[in-house]
């Protein structure tokens, strides 16, 4: 890796979609491999486990099964997190499992990526696995989706299977509203169009992954229209030298604010002006996401912890009763008439769930009407009741202030992920 | 549009996002200091998040006894020029309690006791949150570790028992006794934190670069000369021309060799080592599931 360069480089997220058998493992072995991300010991260390499992060839699989459990039964069981650069980009990898009971660390994954990768294995096509990923990826609106057909050296590299499996994603991925989707045939294995163009595909003259992880836009994913301040703390020295300052620290949930803006303070409804932005004692023009910055204000207005500022000519939705889509995180059933705490921003209520409109087959992607009992990796559209008001925008438009977690009262586990509609 | 934050301001944000969340979320939180890079560049973190107020929470410092000195020194300076309290535990103070056995043979080893002396800590100041500069690139269980970690009454860590963590969205409830770890800085690399250290122009302590010491070369780690090394038969210190990539105990951490005094000569050496910066730990080569062993029984 080279160092020049290294302060310009930006931050790609991604997911990886697919079960061991799909060859996601390792896709991500060989991407840290062939981009010099792995060091010696740690290739050491998988010689010796390889070995000592009898492996034929070492496994890269192994660099990114991490716990004890998963080495020895064979799958990965939660979200692990992979790091590496190129002279363009840093990345961080949330790899996942595929199997159907793990749909919530999917979505765990998918929660902050800003790219899904899809692996299919050519020789089976499109699978239920597949349909379900991808679904997943589009409801945690993920904007970028690269369908990898792996393991084309088992179908001769063949053009025609290829072309067959990009023809019928096209179709069913069609109802899905996915704006960018890029096909690339691959063998994670042998190293096909991975990081180097193949030699064995003349026929693709697209980009390797690599490539297209590097440049991919994805500046325009986040929201720079809807201003939004979730206050996350108040900051008062009260000392000898800040005897007055009231900065309220945040991070920017969208939008751009800029010193002189006239906004409005949710849930007060009072309007002042920005007098000034900080990051710790730098002076900034303008904020935007994702900053983390701390504001002050032209007047004293009372302000806490979960209150917002935006801008006075932009709005958000203010209701106390939401429409989401929330994926049940927990072993313990969704009580279809209780209460839980919601977090929502840096906001904090109780709820209550008021109706369950439907429960998702994200295999079939078809809505059941008859059976409302909600169980861990389900998905299902509810309404909510918060005991106080949220300020809040639909998921699709804005993740940051569309996205809640609901928190169980009595074990305080996270037990749901809900997008608001 | 030109809205565009880079790696390390992106990294910034989401580590004073992560400091601010924590201490709105926990009564009392603390950061454990180790005297390395990564603890250094925490508590500048923090200072950021906070600033124009101080920190709001001390620093916490598990002294096993075995620290090179010039961590100690940093220590106490770095500790004053943030106005910040520093609390400390002593390894030394368990093992004459009674709560925590010496490691017998020749070069015993503090580095599994720390891990009482950090929970007996915790318990006396009544931490409920402990900063911690882990982070997940280093090591293959750490991969799956929270950014709020949570830890059940006897500070033991789950693996398979983790919270979902998803968006900016941090669950930081818990029932009495029980408590946290806050990893701040959990996606960061070992280049991120040496880029930031040079952006942010974060003073080091001096055994980060090139210096002269005697050294004793045992089964391939370069073991410093201390009062805590006892040399075995045939080996003996040479002066060599080292330099330290982490920090941890001198009985048992392994510096490397090297002619980097600063730190454009540290970066191009991180960037082109062929070795992860724990490879002279000898503490993790004791078994290939050392560290989540570790971790289980309330190791940072």
């Amino acid at each position: 890796m080279e160092t020049k360069g290294y302060l310009d480089m930006d931050l790609l997220r991604f997911t990886t979609a697919g079960s061991v058998d799909d060859g996601k493992s390792t896709l991500i072995g060989r991407l840290m491999y062939d981009t010099k991300s792995i060091f010696e010991d740690q290739l050491e260390a998988i010689e010796r486990s390889s070995e000592k499992r009898g492996d034929e060839t070492v496994n890269l699989a192994l660099l990114t099964d991490g716990l004890k459990a998963e080495r020895e039964q064979g799958i990965t069981i939660d979200v692990a997190y992979r790091y590496f650069a190129t002279p363009k980009r840093k990345f961080i990898i949330a790899d996942t499992p595929g199997h159907i009971q793990y749909t919530r660390n999917m979505v765990t994954g998918a929660s902050t990526a800003n790219l899904a990768i899809i692996l299919i294995d050519a020789r089976n096509g499109i699978i239920e696995q597949t349909s379900r990923h991808t679904f997943i990826a589009s409801m945690l609106g993920i904007k970028h989706i690269v369908v990898c057909v792996n393991k084309m050296d088992l179908v001769d590299f063949s053009e025609e299977v290829f072309s067959a499996i990009k023809k019928k994603y096209q179709e069913f991925s069609s109802t899905l509203n996915l704006a960018d989707i890029q096909y690339i045939p691959i063998s994670a294995l042998k190293g096909d169009n991975v990081v180097d163009a193949s030699k064995n595909m003349d026929w693709y003259t697209g980009k390797t992954l690599l490539q297209t992880l590097e440049s991919v836009q994805i500046i325009s994913d986040y929201n720079f229209e809807d201003a939004r301040f979730p206050v996350q703390r108040v900051i008062r020295p009260q000392s000898a030298q800040y005897p007055d300052f009231r900065g309220f620290a945040g991070r920017v949930e969208g939008g751009v604010f800029r010193p002189g803006d006239s906004i409005t303070v949710l849930p007060s409804g009072l309007t002042t002006k920005i007098s000034k932005i900080y990051n710790a004692d730098v002076e900034l023009q303008e904020a935007y996401s994702p900053m983390s910055v701390c504001i002050t204000l032209e007047n004293n207005i009372d302000i806490s912890r979960g209150d917002m500022l935006v801008k006075s000519d932009n709005l958000p939705n203010v209701e106390q009763e939401v429409e989401l889509m929330v994926c049940w995180m927990n072993d313990k059933k969704m009580n279809p008439t209780g209460k839980y705490l919601l977090r929502h921003t840096t906001n904090e209520a109780k709820c209550v769930v008021k109706n369950i409109a439907y429960k998702m087959n994200i295999n079939t992607l078809e809505k059941i009407v008859d059976n409302f009992e909600v169980e861990k990796n389900d998905i299902v559209k509810i309404t909510l009741k918060s005991a106080k008001p949220l300020f809040f925008d639909s998921y699709k438009r804005n993740r940051g202030t569309g996205s809640v977690i609901l928190v169980d009262e009595f074990s305080n586990e996270t037990v749901g992920a809900g997008m608001i509609v | 549009m030109s809205y565009n934050l880079n790696h390390l301001e992106q990294l910034e944000a989401e580590a004073i996002f992560i400091f601010r969340e924590a201490v709105e979320q926990f009564e009392n939180p603390v950061i454990l200091f180790s005297g390395g890079k990564d603890s250094i560049t925490l508590v500048h973190l923090a200072y950021k998040a906070f600033f124009p107020a101080k920190i709001p929470f001390p620093l916490l410092h598990i002294d096993t006894g075995h620290n090179f000195p010039e961590t100690l020194i940093f220590r106490d300076e770095l500790a004053k020029r943030y106005g910040v309290k520093l609390d400390v535990g002593y390894v030394q103070d368990s093992i004459n309690r009674g709560t925590a056995v010496e490691e017998k043979g020749l070069n015993p080893s503090r580095n599994t006791l720390q891990s009482i002396t950090l929970l007996e800590k915790l318990e006396e100041g009544k931490y409920d949150a402990a900063f911690g500069g882990g982070r997940r690139d280093e090591e293959k269980a750490r991969a799956k570790e929270r950014f709020f970690s949570h830890r059940d009454e006897f500070g033991q860590w789950d693996p398979k028992n983790q919270r979902p963590e998803l968006w900016n969205l941090f669950n930081g409830k818990k029932a009495p006794g029980e408590s946290f770890r806050v990893f701040p800085i959990s996606n960061w690399t070992e280049m991120d934190v040496w880029q930031y250290i040079k952006k942010e122009n974060i003073a080091l302590p001096s055994i980060y670069f090139a210096h002269d010491r005697n050294i004793v070369n045992r089964g391939g780690v370069l073991l410093a000369e201390s009062p805590y090394n006892t040399l075995l038969p045939g080996e003996k210190y040479e002066q060599m021309h080292i330099r330290y990539r982490t920090l941890g105990c001198m009985t048992i951490t392994g510096a490397i060799f090297s002619d980097a005094d600063n730190l454009d000569k540290v970066i191009e050496e991180v960037a082109a080592a062929r070795s992860t910066e724990r490879g002279n730990r000898a503490d993790d080569k004791r078994s290939e599931a050392a560290m989540e062993d570790r971790k289980k029984q309330g190791y940072f």
